[in-house]
């Protein structure tokens, strides 16, 4: 679940963003769309509490992120978030794996080899194990940054432009797997993108686009 | 553990750069541990070979020389003395014992010394096979002589002229093995010992060209020093003095000798600590630029540990454990190398065959090699890793 109220961002000696308010169920999708600089990037900011918001509110899988601080924000965003970043950095010094049981690394938790096996293989890549990421194409690699994002089970994904550079087929295919994975794990998605493609890509089963300037969301359900 | 381990992959995963910064920081180690070695093997040397030797009086001369070549054995002694002047010395009443030292031949460059059995009471040196002489032309092997030469009780041979290999052999003079020394870790262990009277046989045999002539040489018999022990400490305010002013021979205290070497060898000790400090400096800054260079390239990555939950000091504590893994690295080829570095300058200079520096020694010391490792390491990777400490997730969001 995600809820906002009157959510205003001001940077430091920059503009000051104000964003709609939302209301998102869990389990369904976000789709943040519009221009370059219009937020995008901070809304996605704000929701992974890496930014506290100077006014309004901001509530992300039951935790109001207001209060939200420091070493409590990475230990939330490590149980709550799960991210796919544009840029999917995957480590290259690292196999699969590895790459991985970084995120046990990362949130303090101790390894577990079978929920990272689990997760290769929901995302049938469970064969690329242990090879580096050097030796994976482009979807293959895409899904190995998924199974990284939702190997915590995260109540909230965050999908940044993941369609960005990609045809027509493979966006959907991209799409697709995203919708599929964050049902199977009952997860809210939020996707930010200016890729026109990705709002038609997304199955109509729910309607309501709320419109504002300069960030658009669009909102729909699974 | 498994931040080292990440650390670890990360480290080799530019694995040129990360080989030229351990080799490197290594060369500047090995260095320090170059000089650490010489310096303590030094010590111990003079330590174990000076003790309780209060004063060498010899010829005129080198008073260093003096020491080098009667108390070391590394060096040529200036001249002879008459026998008749050391036994005068002995009933001096500073004095509290002599011991007759004679050089002048060699077996394949081990010292033939002319002595007194007091020389291997003074070292505390006990035989392992066989025993002391008590007769001209009999001789008590030291072990690494014993063992190099591959002698053994019972085996003869015969002496050649000077101190090194190589000289005219007297060969109607053989000498008779009755002992081998246990090793002492002293000067002994390398030096064939035996009665100073065999020395004058071999030589007045050599020479002495009628009966006359072997007369007048047992008169003018001559050692080549005297190791002299004191009294009392009080001695050596007047006894050098005695000697340097009232006789034909000087007296050469062996702890001012070796302060004074130890001085001269200290000025080209510093020009090496300089030479490595520059080392370790320039590898400091290279860890410092490579980790630099680490955090930019993947502050994307770094962005990304930080979105999955990692507070910033874990982010920053793995690029020092880079450091740290460098730091390591570079102690251990760093002090292997420095132990290679003086074993080679030991064989060039045959000072394995003295003593004086050789063997795989590990002295306390040497601990400061690893902290002066991790020292440049860390201390180069604070500023990288205060850039991964600060890393912006934000960078991470690139929506457009």
């Amino acid at each position: 679940m995600i809820r906002s109220r009157q959510l205003r961002y001001a940077y430091p000696g920059g503009p000051t963003l104000d964003f709609p308010d939302v209301d998102v169920a869990q389990g369904t999708v976000l789709l943040l769309s519009g221009p370059s600089g219009c937020g995008k990037s901070t809304w996605l900011a704000l929701a992974a509490a890496l930014v506290a918001p100077t006014a309004g509110e901001l509530v992300v899988a039951d935790q109001a992120l207001g209060a939200l601080k420091n070493i409590a924000a990475d230990a939330w965003r490590a149980r709550a978030i799960g991210f796919l970043p544009q840029k999917l950095h995957l480590s290259a010094a690292l196999t699969v794996q590895q790459n991985l049981a970084l995120g046990f690394w990362a949130s303090g938790q101790p390894e577990d080899a079978a929920r990272i096996a689990d997760a290769l293989q929901a995302l049938g890549v469970q064969e690329l194990a242990q090879r580096t990421p050097a030796q994976l194409s482009g979807g293959q690699a895409q899904r190995v940054a998924l199974a990284r994002a939702v190997l915590l089970q995260p109540r909230v994904i965050l999908a940044d432009e993941p369609t960005a550079s990609l045809d027509d087929e493979a966006a959907a295919d991209a799409v697709g797997l995203l919708l599929d994975t964050a049902h199977t794990h009952g997860a809210t998605l939020v996707i930010a993108t200016h890729d026109a493609r990705v709002a038609a890509l997304i199955p109509a089963t729910f309607d309501g686009q709320i419109g504002f300037q300069p960030l658009r969301l669009v909102r729909k359900q699974l | 553990m498994k931040t080292l381990f990440f650390a670890w992959r990360y480290l080799w995963s530019r694995p040129l750069g990360a080989a030229l910064n351990v080799l490197l920081l290594s060369l500047g180690l090995a260095s320090i541990t170059f000089l650490l070695l010489v310096g303590h093997q030094l010590n111990k040397a003079f330590e174990r070979d000076l003790a309780g030797i209060d004063v060498v009086v010899g010829a005129k001369g080198s008073p260093m020389q003096l020491i080098l070549s009667g108390v070391l054995h590394v060096d040529v002694p200036p001249g002879n003395v008459p026998l008749k002047a050391v036994r005068e010395l002995e009933k001096h009443p500073l004095v509290d014992s002599v011991i007759p030292i004679s050089l002048g031949d060699n077996l394949r460059g081990f010292r033939i010394v002319g002595t007194s059995h007091a020389y291997i009471r003074h070292y505390q040196a006990t035989l392992a096979q066989g025993s002391l002489w008590d007769a001209p032309m009999q001789v008590v092997v030291g072990a690494t002589a014993a063992r190099q030469l591959g002698l053994v009780v019972g085996h003869t041979f015969v002496g050649a002229h000077g101190l090194g290999a190589g000289g005219h052999v007297h060969g109607d003079s053989r000498f008779t093995v009755t002992g081998i020394l246990a090793p002492s870790g002293s000067v002994l262990d390398r030096l064939v010992l035996t009665d100073t009277a065999s020395v004058w046989k071999v030589h007045e045999d050599f020479t002495a060209v009628d009966a006359d002539d072997r007369k007048v040489m047992e008169e003018e018999r001559e050692i080549t020093l005297a190791l002299i022990h004191y009294k009392t400490p009080m001695a050596a305010m007047s006894f050098p003095r005695y000697i340097n002013t009232s006789t034909e021979m000087q007296a050469a205290a062996p702890a001012l000798e070796i302060s004074r070497l130890l001085h001269m060898l200290g000025l080209g000790t510093d020009v090496l600590r300089a030479f490595a400090g520059v080392l370790l400096l320039t590898a400091g800054l290279s860890v410092f630029i490579a980790l630099w260079s680490a955090v930019r390239e993947r502050s994307g990555d770094l962005a990304l540990l930080r979105m999955l939950g990692a507070p910033p000091a874990k982010v920053a504590a793995l690029l020092l454990c880079e450091a740290l893994w460098l730091g390591l690295l570079a102690s251990l080829v760093g002090l292997l190398l420095g132990q290679a570095f003086a074993a080679a300058l030991a064989w060039l200079l045959q000072l394995d065959n003295s003593l004086l520096i050789g063997g795989m020694v590990w002295p306390p010391e040497l601990l400061i090699v690893p902290c002066l490792a991790l020292g440049v390491s860390v201390g180069a990777a604070l500023l990288p890793a205060w850039g991964a400490f600060r890393v912006s997730v934000l960078s991470l969001l690139q929506t457009r």
